[in-house]
């Protein structure tokens, strides 16, 4: 067994560092405070391979493994969490039209998406259907060989700044098994975004309804068999869930980095915070759980890269456990920083703010537990899952 | 229990949160301001000055009937539970028990009326937890003092009208060196060189101040020379019961918009409330919060029996802001990614609550006082 990260991880990973703190670090209090969607930064990502890591070389993508981009996206996610989230996102998508797309829309999409030349969003919430997401009532009808599609989604990060949407709807009867999956061009005639929302965090890249109106969508832009569609989503959401997972660990580094820092320069009684035994062992405690919750998302990476049965549990202890724990280390970051944690003058509120969010999306925590304790109950799995 | 008085003094606060502030709190926080109307509105029901004596136009109430307001006004909008906060203790309750008969007739009377705002100037840059190693200079000078130096995180420093400063007047003596004085914000010197955006209660301004050679009488020290410290530390008692009490109101306010919600929505067929995770979360979200409304409420009650209470205060403090934090995070989850957008209150409640972890003393301060009392 080997823990350590191999000569090209190393290398792709100084390369996303090194993008991090030129491009995205420097701007990211002003996307937040300004809400502005950094597209050209974006696009510059693209062009390092960054939109498409996990997506074949042949269609324009790095061809990296899930592993190779958790070490790449948590550099990215370290100088902003908000965009790297979209980024995460979109790589998600990307890899669901590479994987199942007929040939024509593959080959349309997937290197421009893959360059990030073309940016997509992944619609399956709708206002009454989150967490029990096999109950959405969006609905695509077969008409002539072509699909309408009508209904609305809610929550949709990139909207309406997006070109290609992965939509999630109903093609036959209620529940999981009667779903299909479509790749539909954001300018289709019949689509309407809804207003920016106004949230607690995630504030560069915009958050939207989508309301659908007799949108019609030609049968070669369905992705896999009608009635694959929930389960497309789910092997998005394994992924997209190591992505999220990954994105708490790097902006925890961040924050940990920083309070790290501060205790180091920052004075109070005479002493050096650092010399507190009380903030000594505060940051003790983060430094262990952020480690253990970044190895606890590799090893998932891994099992979905070697397609271990375990994978989906694997992927859901590590998107409930880092999303957690990086929460707690971007919260503790504020806290040791006192007033000026407080303050927007310093990263730790946005880190906070930003963090928030994953314990909730893509699957909150709760659901999480649903599918490890399903997975963990099912008889021999306590020592399947060790 | 409350009895009669507190009972109806907290309805009224309640009707008034309910009806005013809840409504208006986030486009208080969207201004980043507090509408005249608010401080007459408090003002009316006795809220600035609450616990000031009559006899300087107080309201005379018990520190109950105070903790039972300030949670009744924090449940409608944490940003202006601060204000009040602030200015009937430290402000008023400064004034009180150290100001000259003058400054209690010139500046206590109106300020207990609820005329006008105060503020409390202490922390500076690199001293907050350790407000003893201040550098901001008083220097005597022909019947007056000249003050220079820099204040930061001040809240009110610009819509209030008084501030009451603590400055070092000897520096060879670090905590009998420090006076108190009161500074109109009018005077010539005073200015506020920032105000500070932060993660929540943005409706109330939190300043940086400078004082550029800013003169002020002899009239305008509180209590003795050298006596600045200690009455800096005086009003702690009462301030921690305050930011203990907010805490409640603003943790309060976002339990019952999850269990609101909880009930209405459903996911898989059921209720939210019919998923015991989603239940049981919310019952210790209850539990914490009630464990910590009876730990403010005996601090107060040992307060009105003239008891020390300091410890009580900071154990008050101390549980009441973590917990209160707890309790709006879960009110957020319940709220999946609606808990996230600004259509709920609960996200504004949680960036609103996060700060009484760390004004008024943070935890680790509080930690280090009642661990005082462990070797006593
Ligand atoms: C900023 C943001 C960006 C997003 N981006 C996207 C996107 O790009 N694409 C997309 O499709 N969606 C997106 N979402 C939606 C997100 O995935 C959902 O919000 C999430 O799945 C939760 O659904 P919900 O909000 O309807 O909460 P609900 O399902 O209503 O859940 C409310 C609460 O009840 C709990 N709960 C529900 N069922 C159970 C149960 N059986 N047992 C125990 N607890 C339960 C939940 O855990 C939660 O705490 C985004 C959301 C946000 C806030
Ligand atoms: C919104 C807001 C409003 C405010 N309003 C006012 C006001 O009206 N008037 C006013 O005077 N001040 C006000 N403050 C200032 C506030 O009281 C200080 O921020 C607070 O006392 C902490 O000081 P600091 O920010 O310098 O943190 P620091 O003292 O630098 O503390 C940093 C960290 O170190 C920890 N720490 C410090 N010393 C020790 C120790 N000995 N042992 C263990 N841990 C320690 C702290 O707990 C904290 O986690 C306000 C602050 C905010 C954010």
């Amino acid at each position: 067994m080997d823990f350590g990260l191999s000569e090209d991880q190393l290398a792709y990973q100084q390369a996303a560092r090194d993008f991090a703190r030129g491009e995205l670090a420097p701007h990211a209090a002003e996307w937040d405070a300004k809400s502005e969607f950094p597209i050209e930064t974006i696009r510059r990502a693209g062009e390092l391979g960054f939109c498409g890591i996990y997506t074949p070389e042949a269609l324009g993508g790095l061809g990296l493994s899930r592993l190779d981009a958790s070490v790449i996206l948590e550099e990215l996610a370290a100088g902003c969490t908000s965009t790297t989230a979209y980024i995460t996102i979109h790589n998600m998508a990307t890899w669901m039209v590479a994987t199942f797309a007929q040939p024509g829309v593959r080959e349309n999409w997937v290197p421009r998406l893959a360059r990030g030349e073309a940016l997509g969003s992944y619609c399956l919430t709708e206002p009454g259907a989150g967490s029990d997401a096999a109950s959405i009532k969006t609905r695509a009808d077969k008409r002539d060989g072509r699909y309408v599609l009508n209904g609305g989604k809610a929550f949709i990060s990139g909207a309406g700044a997006t070109d290609l949407l992965v939509v999630f709807a109903r093609t036959g009867a209620p529940g999981a098994k009667g779903i299909s999956t479509f790749a539909v061009p954001a300018d289709s005639k019949g689509i309407r975004f809804g207003k920016r929302e106004h949230k607690m965090g995630w504030n560069s890249q915009p958050t939207r309804t989508i309301a659908f109106d007799d949108v019609e969508i030609d049968g070669g832009h369905r992705l896999g068999a009608e009635g694959e569609g929930f389960s497309i989503a789910m092997k998005g959401l394994d992924g997209g869930r190591i992505n999220i997972a990954t994105c708490s660990v790097g902006t925890a580094q961040a924050a940990l980095d920083r309070a790290q820092e501060h205790l180091n320069s920052r004075k109070q009684f005479g002493q050096m915070l650092s010399q507190f035994q009380a903030l000594q062992f505060r940051l003790a405690d983060m430094v262990t759980e952020l480690v253990s919750a970044r190895q606890m998302v590799r090893l998932a990476a891994w099992k979905l890269d070697t397609g271990s049965p375990d994978a989906t549990t694997y992927c859901a202890m590590a998107k409930r456990f880092a999303t957690d724990v990086g929460f707690e280390v971007a919260n503790q970051a504020l806290q040791l920083h006192g007033g000026y944690g407080y303050s927007r003058e310093f990263p730790l509120e946005r880190h906070v703010r930003d963090s928030r969010v994953h314990q909730i999306l893509e699957g909150t925590n709760e659901i999480m537990r649903v599918i490890v304790a399903r997975a963990v109950l099912r008889e021999g799995a306590t020592e399947d899952l060790r | 229990m409350l009895n009669q008085d507190q009972q109806l003094i907290s309805e009224t606060a309640q009707r008034y949160s309910r009806e005013v502030l809840a409504p208006g709190a986030a486009a208080r926080e969207k201004a980043q301001a507090i509408e005249p109307e608010v401080f007459e509105g408090l003002a009316g029901m006795g809220l600035l000055g609450m616990t000031v004596s009559p006899d300087w136009d107080g309201a005379g109430a018990d520190y109950v009937s105070y903790a039972a307001a300030l949670m009744a006004v924090a449940e409608g909008d944490g940003a202006v539970s601060t204000v009040m906060s602030v200015h009937n203790a430290p402000f008023c309750a400064i004034l009180e028990r150290y100001g000259s008969p003058a400054q209690k007739d010139a500046v206590l009377r109106p300020g207990a009326r609820g005329e006008f705002i105060g503020a409390f100037a202490l922390t500076e840059s690199h001293a907050g937890s350790d407000a003893s190693a201040l550098r901001t200079r008083a220097v005597a000078k022909s019947g007056g003092y000249v003050i220079n130096g820099s204040k930061q995180f001040i809240t009110s420093g610009k819509i209030g009208k008084y501030v009451i400063v603590f400055a070092v007047t000897d520096p060879q003596n670090p905590k009998r060196g420090i006076s108190a004085f009161l500074v109109p914000t009018d005077a010539k010197g005073y200015s506020v060189s920032k105000i500070e955006h932060k993660l929540g209660q943005k409706a109330s301004d939190t300043c940086s101040l400078n004082f550029d050679d800013l003169e002020v009488s002899a009239e305008n020290l509180i209590g003795a020379e050298g006596e600045g410290y200690r009455i800096a530390l005086s009003s702690l008692e009462i301030g921690r019961i305050g930011i203990a009490s907010q805490s409640v109101g603003m943790a309060q306010a976002a339990l019952d918009a999850a269990v609101r919600y909880a009930a209405e929505r459903k996911s898989f067929g059921k209720s939210l409330l019919e998923h015991q995770a989603v239940s049981f979360r919310l019952v210790d979200a209850k539990t914490r919060l009630e464990a910590a409304r009876q730990l403010v409420f005996s601090a107060a009650r040992m307060k009105d029996a003239g008891v020390p209470c300091l410890d009580q205060a900071c154990m008050a403090k101390l549980f009441a802001s973590e917990a209160a934090e707890a309790v709006c995070s879960a009110a957020i989850q319940t709220f999946g990614g609606y808990g996230y957008v600004e259509d709920f209150p609960v996200e504004r409640i949680y960036r609103d609550v996060r700060v009484c972890q760390i004004y008024e003393g943070t935890s680790d301060i509080q930690k280090i006082i009642i661990g005082r009392s462990l070797s006593a």
